[in-house]
């Protein structure tokens, strides 16, 4: 889960690393009123927009007024920023920056420890960094178990050639990141640019934070972050039903067991509708799980079928714990809750755990719309045939 | 032979009391594998009966191991506390512990493997995986034992149900074992350390490697596998029509930018003369004409 740079700088502040004050506005008439606040002769309007790239993309502007932040403000929000639209800005006292550099904390899953990344020379895209100045990049592995510690911190400005005398105040600053990583179960914490003023102070001028889904159940505070606004309705209905669903673009709906098999019934779905009429490609992801109850099935096939892009639905399963029967149960009960709104043919492949009582169970069903494929390839062509129909 | 699991392994189960824990050491008890004991902390000197036999239960993981002898564990714990389980196991000096449980939070993972490899006794496999099988020998995990029989193929993935579509599509030839590493940014085992066990057992005579987009698991596999891998490998890789940016469901399969994704990866594979299947079944296929 991605922070917007307002959480970001609100987890920052918490933790003690310094930060510019800055205030969230939703309206021209709010950014006026921050900047007010702020009281700056300068302030920052920046668009929050979970991508990269908002300053060439013209979503941060300096203004002189609070008049003037409302103006900005209202060139910003609305904006189309890579495909994601800005709902908010944050509006940040300006600063008098003496001089930019780059620091990150991340999940290394090569190795499996964390990774710190630091240049003094900051400010720019760090990808285009590590390409045309690898050697201005330091990455030095944190042992998960130790963490960013002082020794780790000192070691890290030494290499990156900090100047002696900013070194201690660096180190503190990055020491301080590495507790926002390690207490807020982050994956990633970037700071770009970290920044000296001109009056000597570090701060952390931007951040980036990613937040590992897996740990929400010891995080209660992370409820503020859902953004269901910025969320396929469909996928938010999904999450509250309990199923791992992935809205996409095509128009066969796919439902599956194991996100891998899942993965792969898109692939043999896309392969197979490649040479057809319109080219039908996989319309979602949708992970039942394991073990899934007739419950769980009819629930993922009615968000299927509530998606107007899908035409016809495959169903894919290997009943490893999952029984074929609970399955059949699942379509033939959500067939019967939906009745005569059901219209969409739906294939069916089973295979594995309780697999001849399912197909029986579906043989006697003999509802018009189901129908059952031997192979996940031959079912994988019969969807995308009745896709392209 | 197989890799890391066979009739000799005693395998006691973390977390055997709840009923995930309960549901599969039936399971694995019906297939035949050796389980002699079950750790729940504050449960130790209780029973749990299984086709009528007794297993006991123990506080920790070196009281199961030092009435048992027992050198593997199966942890089913809940995420929340399956960091202390396996810490416990590592402990105690267990030669494989096999995480099943998922939804483990990432730091707690990286923890637990980091300490396990200062430890140096005790490999991890997992975790979120559907453990291994070395087929009619023993069988610890969720992957069911009635797909294939004991065979020359050896398999390693990332996914669970493509392990069992994959053991399903070559049930007439068999697997010597069939790994299931986790579909996790961080596992304890890697598609290298597979290959290379599989490399060394003389049963195994081919292997499947399957992978999944997000990381760079496969291109490494890839190099490793010109360097050190005699044996033929067949490979199948899924997450080509996965969206740049996006889950799909295993937390570590997500394709950020350029790298990691599965034209990247079968691409790396075949460049070192491993073919890769377009789909599951044909990958099956390969693997029927090196066999034949």
């Amino acid at each position: 889960m991605d922070l917007f740079e307002y959480q970001a700088r609100d987890m920052f502040e918490a933790s003690g690393v310094p930060v510019l004050r800055g205030l969230v506005a939703t309206t021209p008439e709010e950014a006026e009123s921050a900047a007010a606040r702020l009281g700056t002769p300068v302030v920052v309007v920046k668009a929050q927009v979970k991508t990269g790239g908002r300053g060439k993309a013209g979503g941060v502007k300096l203004a002189r007024s609070p008049q003037e932040a409302a103006a900005r403000a209202a060139d910003i929000l609305g904006m189309d920023i890579k495909g994601h639209t800005v709902r908010q800005v944050m509006v940040a006292e300006g600063a008098e920056i003496a001089d930019e550099y780059y620091f990150s904390l991340l999940l290394d899953r090569t190795t499996g420890k964390y990774l710190a990344m630091c240049s003094v020379e900051g400010g720019m895209d760090i990808e285009t960094l590590a390409v045309e100045r690898p050697d201005a990049l330091v990455r030095f592995p944190i042992d998960p178990n130790a963490g960013l510690d002082a020794v780790a911190a000192a070691e890290i400005v030494a290499q990156a050639g900090f100047a002696e005398a900013d070194r201690d105040a660096v180190a503190s600053v990055l020491v301080r990141l590495g507790e926002v990583y390690r207490d807020n179960d982050a994956t990633l914490v970037e700071v770009n640019p970290l920044v000296k003023t001109a009056d000597g102070r570090i701060i952390a001028l931007d951040g980036k934070v990613t937040l590992d889904g897996n740990a929400e159940f010891r995080h209660p505070e992370w409820a503020q972050y859902r953004d269901e606004a910025s969320e396929d309705p469909l996928e938010v209905r999904a999450k509250a039903l309990d199923l791992n669903y992935v809205k996409l673009d095509g128009s066969v709906g796919i439902i599956g067991n194991g996100a891998g098999l899942v993965m792969s019934t898109l692939d043999v779905v896309a392969a197979a509708g490649a040479d057809l009429p319109g080219s039908p490609r996989p319309a979602n992801f949708l992970d039942i799980g394991g073990g899934a109850s007739a419950q769980v099935m009819a629930n993922g096939l009615e968000i299927i079928l509530s998606d107007p892009q899908v035409r016809v639905v495959f169903v894919n399963v290997f009943g490893g714990i999952t029984a074929c029967s609970e399955v059949a149960k699942g379509i033939i009960d959500a067939l019967g809750m939906l009745g005569e709104k059901a219209t969409k043919p739906i294939v069916v492949r089973l295979d594995g755990n309780a697999v001849k009582i399912g197909r029986h169970m579906l043989t006697e069903a003999a509802h018009p719309l189901v129908e059952l494929a031997d192979t996940m390839d031959a079912a994988a062509r019969r969807a995308a045939e009745l896709a392209a129909e | 032979m197989a890799i890391w699991l066979d009739q000799n392994s005693k395998v006691i189960v973390q977390g055997m009391t709840g009923s995930e824990g309960r549901k599969h050491t039936q399971r694995m008890v019906v297939a035949g594998t050796r389980i002699v004991g079950g750790v729940t902390p504050g449960k130790g000197g209780q029973s749990v009966t299984f086709e009528e036999d007794p297993v006991p239960v123990f506080d920790t993981v070196a009281d199961a191991r030092d009435a048992t002898g027992a050198n593997t564990s199966v942890v089913f714990v809940p995420a929340p506390y399956a960091k202390a389980a396996v810490l416990d196991a590592i402990a105690a000096e267990i030669e494989l512990v096999v995480v099943i449980t998922e939804g483990i939070p990432v730091k707690d993972t990286a923890e637990f493997v980091a300490s396990a490899r200062r430890s140096g006794k005790t490999r991890i496999i997992g975790p979120n995986c559907p453990g291994l099988i070395s087929p009619g020998q023993s069988n610890v995990g969720i992957i069911p034992p009635n797909i294939a029989g004991a065979g020359p193929i050896g398999l390693v993935s990332k996914s669970g149900t493509l392990t069992y579509q994959m053991m399903f599509e070559l049930r007439d030839l068999g697997f010597s074992s069939a790994v299931g590493i986790g579909g996790d940014p961080v596992n304890g085992t890697s598609h290298i350390d597979a290959l290379s066990a599989f490399e060394d057992d003389p049963e195994t005579e081919a292997i499947v490697l399957i992978g999944e987009i997000g990381g760079d698991a496969e291109e490494r596999a890839a190099a490793y596998i010109a360097e050190h891998v005699s044996k033929p490998v067949v490979a199948y890789v899924a997450g080509f029509t996965a969206p740049v940016g996006k889950t799909m469901g295993h937390a570590g399969a997500i394709v950020t930018g350029s790298s990691g994704t599965a034209a990247a990866k079968k691409a790396a594979l075949e460049a070192v003369g491993v073919k890769v299947g377009r789909t599951p079944s044909e990958t099956a296929s390969l693997m029927r004409a090196i066999l034949a």
